[in-house]
């Protein structure tokens, strides 16, 4: 392929175009980012392991990783089930509840935040009716999760409902005149179709889970060990002035979300070979 | 009561192919409780608790020139970030959608990148360039230019998580809509940029506003990486996100949530628009399609 496919293109500014784009992007993204690496690199070795797995610090990756890996579960099975339920079922309020599946994304997260933990803890509206039988969920790592699973819901439901609006209705006959019930036909036909589209979802359902503060700092307690994830560690570090220690966590950070980005890569690349 | 028996046109009256009827209305109650929990309560719980102390109180909470002085903040950034932003998502998209080039899919990937980075790193990525100890902290602070815990502080990060908004919206869309059209136009004698302005502007002006409003609601809301930046005065440098947090860790409840409506209102204003072009942008393709 030509680096342009400028003998039979004739629109014009590709070069300002694309020159302005690369400037912007190094300008905003690449530049800052790559400060983050350069920073790492005047550690030492053995500081920078120091740092990235002290026992707080594996802690708080064991909630974090632990509690999104949770989160993502959850939001894989429900938003199998919610975009199931839009695409083959009508129901009042139908149009209205597939419009507000985004709502995680247009609502701010400090504002769910707070309004989580203000439901779930000891007065809320379930919190009152929770804590009498024992079960904690503000400023436990529970609430860690459920806060996850509020951020993450539209992930899933939003891969798998064009998957299943595409789908040939074809095939489902034809199972069902093979004689497979309804329930084997899903198992053994529709599932396989959408798993492409589950797993994406849930990939990103999970990296945006591990990154994610403000949603979550004010429902989890933030106890040391106990209920604190990596990326209020990282701001603790800061307000500490240990620029060093929470460059190197930060970089372990980054370092997962360039592997999640992969794997989300792949996986949509595979959906869309199945697809075809 | 609800018609749940009912399957959309496709799936109607397709005995062989549909569930009992039973577990269409299990399914149909378990996923509308699941959305009740998760979605529908805590919008709720936001406005009955912001008006916990009538609509005196809510009033009087928005009227502290603390909250009035953090959305004018919030007010200023948006308005830098998103045309900043416009802009570079219309560029961009035009050399993706309209050329064909080596490494293209790799480029669209690097302009994905900041919705994969924690909001967290996104503010300390700034801290490092521009902080006391960062790259430029020493040749900044002898020219008396403030940048962290200061305004354009603020704006470069938000800059930075919502990078991608109008960009990763415009990019398919262009590209399902090829360029016969312009060439028609070039081809007519048009200038490139009547032709950008007469014949690709309409085709994609649902686009824009699509990726406009969901880049608005993130540059306003956005709490992570403004957070790391902003120093947290009072007054200053504090967006409504952050006055959220102020008063809720001050357990001032009630103007915590008063403020944090506001956002909630904004989001729903945000769903509605969404909705709105998404429906244009479909029919505008499907009217296309026909054409074609």
């Amino acid at each position: 392929m030509a680096w342009s496919s400028g003998k039979n293109n004739v629109l014009p500014g590709f070069t300002p175009a694309l020159g302005y784009t690369i400037f912007y992007l190094s300008l905003i993204v690449l530049i800052p980012l790559s400060a983050l690496f350069f920073k790492t690199a005047t550690l030492t070795w053995d500081g920078f392991v120091a740092a990235v797995t002290a026992p707080r610090v594996l802690a708080s990756y064991r909630v974090t990783f632990g509690a999104s890996l949770a989160a993502a579960v959850i939001n894989a099975f429900a938003g199998v089930l919610v975009a199931w339920v839009l695409v083959r079922y009508r129901f009042p309020g139908k149009k209205l509840i597939d419009a507000l599946v985004d709502l995680p994304f247009a609502l701010p997260t400090a504002v769910a935040g707070i309004t989580l933990a203000s439901i779930y803890s000891q007065n809320g509206w379930l919190g009152r009716y929770l804590e009498p039988h024992g079960i904690k969920v503000a400023f436990t790592p529970l609430g860690i999760a459920v806060a996850m699973v509020f951020i993450g819901l539209p992930f899933v439901v939003r891969t798998v409902q064009p998957v299943l609006e595409e789908l040939d209705q074809e095939i489902e006959e034809a199972a069902s005149c093979l004689g497979a019930n309804r329930w084997q036909t899903f198992r053994r036909v529709l599932l396989p179709t959408m798993l492409p589209a589950i797993l994406t979802g849930f990939a990103l359902a999970f990296a945006r889970a591990v990154g994610e503060y403000g949603s979550i700092i004010f429902i989890a307690g933030n106890m040391p060990m106990v209920s604190e994830i990596t990326p209020l560690l990282i701001i603790t570090k800061l307000e500490q002035y240990d620029y060093a220690g929470a460059t190197a966590i930060a970089t372990v950070m980054l370092v997962v979300s360039f592997f999640m980005l992969l794997c989300i890569n792949l996986l949509q690349k595979w959906s869309r070979r199945f697809a075809e | 009561m609800m018609q749940v028996g009912k399957m959309t046109q496709r799936w109607e009256g397709k005995g062989a192919v549909t569930e009992p009827t039973w577990v269409r209305y299990l399914l149909v109650t378990a996923a509308l409780a699941f959305l009740a929990l998760f979605l529908l309560m805590p919008l709720a719980a936001v406005f009955v608790q912001a008006l916990d102390k009538g609509w005196e109180a809510y009033l009087e909470a928005l009227k502290e020139p603390d909250t009035i002085s953090a959305i004018r903040l919030t007010l200023i950034t948006a308005a830098v970030c998103v045309p900043l932003n416009l802009f570079f998502g219309i560029v961009a998209s035009w050399a993706i959608a309209k050329f064909s080039f080596r490494g293209k899919s790799f480029l669209i990937t690097l302009i994905d990148l900041p919705f994969s980075v924690s909001p967290v790193v996104s503010g300390l990525i700034y801290v490092l360039i521009f902080g006391l100890q960062g790259w430029l902290g020493p040749w900044l602070q002898t020219h008396d230019i403030k940048i962290i815990f200061a305004i354009p502080g603020i704006i470069l990060a938000t800059v930075f998580v919502t990078f991608p908004f109008v960009a990763r919206e415009l990019i398919p869309l262009m590209e399902s809509q090829g360029r016969e059209e312009e060439e028609a136009a070039l081809t007519l004698g048009a200038s490139g940029l009547q032709t950008f302005f007469r014949v690709t502007f309409p085709n994609i002006k649902w686009g824009i506003l699509y990726g406009v409003i969901l880049c608005n609601a993130r540059a306003m809301g956005e709490f992570g990486a403004v957070s790391v930046v902003s120093g947290h005065v009072r007054g200053s440098t504090n967006t409504i996100p952050l006055q959220v947090e102020i008063l809720y860790n001050e357990y001032n409840y009630a103007a915590a949530f008063a403020v944090a409506s506001l956002l909630a209102l904004l989001a729903l204003v945000t769903l509605a628009i969404k909705t709105v072009s998404e429906w244009k942008m479909q029919q505008s393709i499907s009217v296309a399609g026909k054409e074609r």
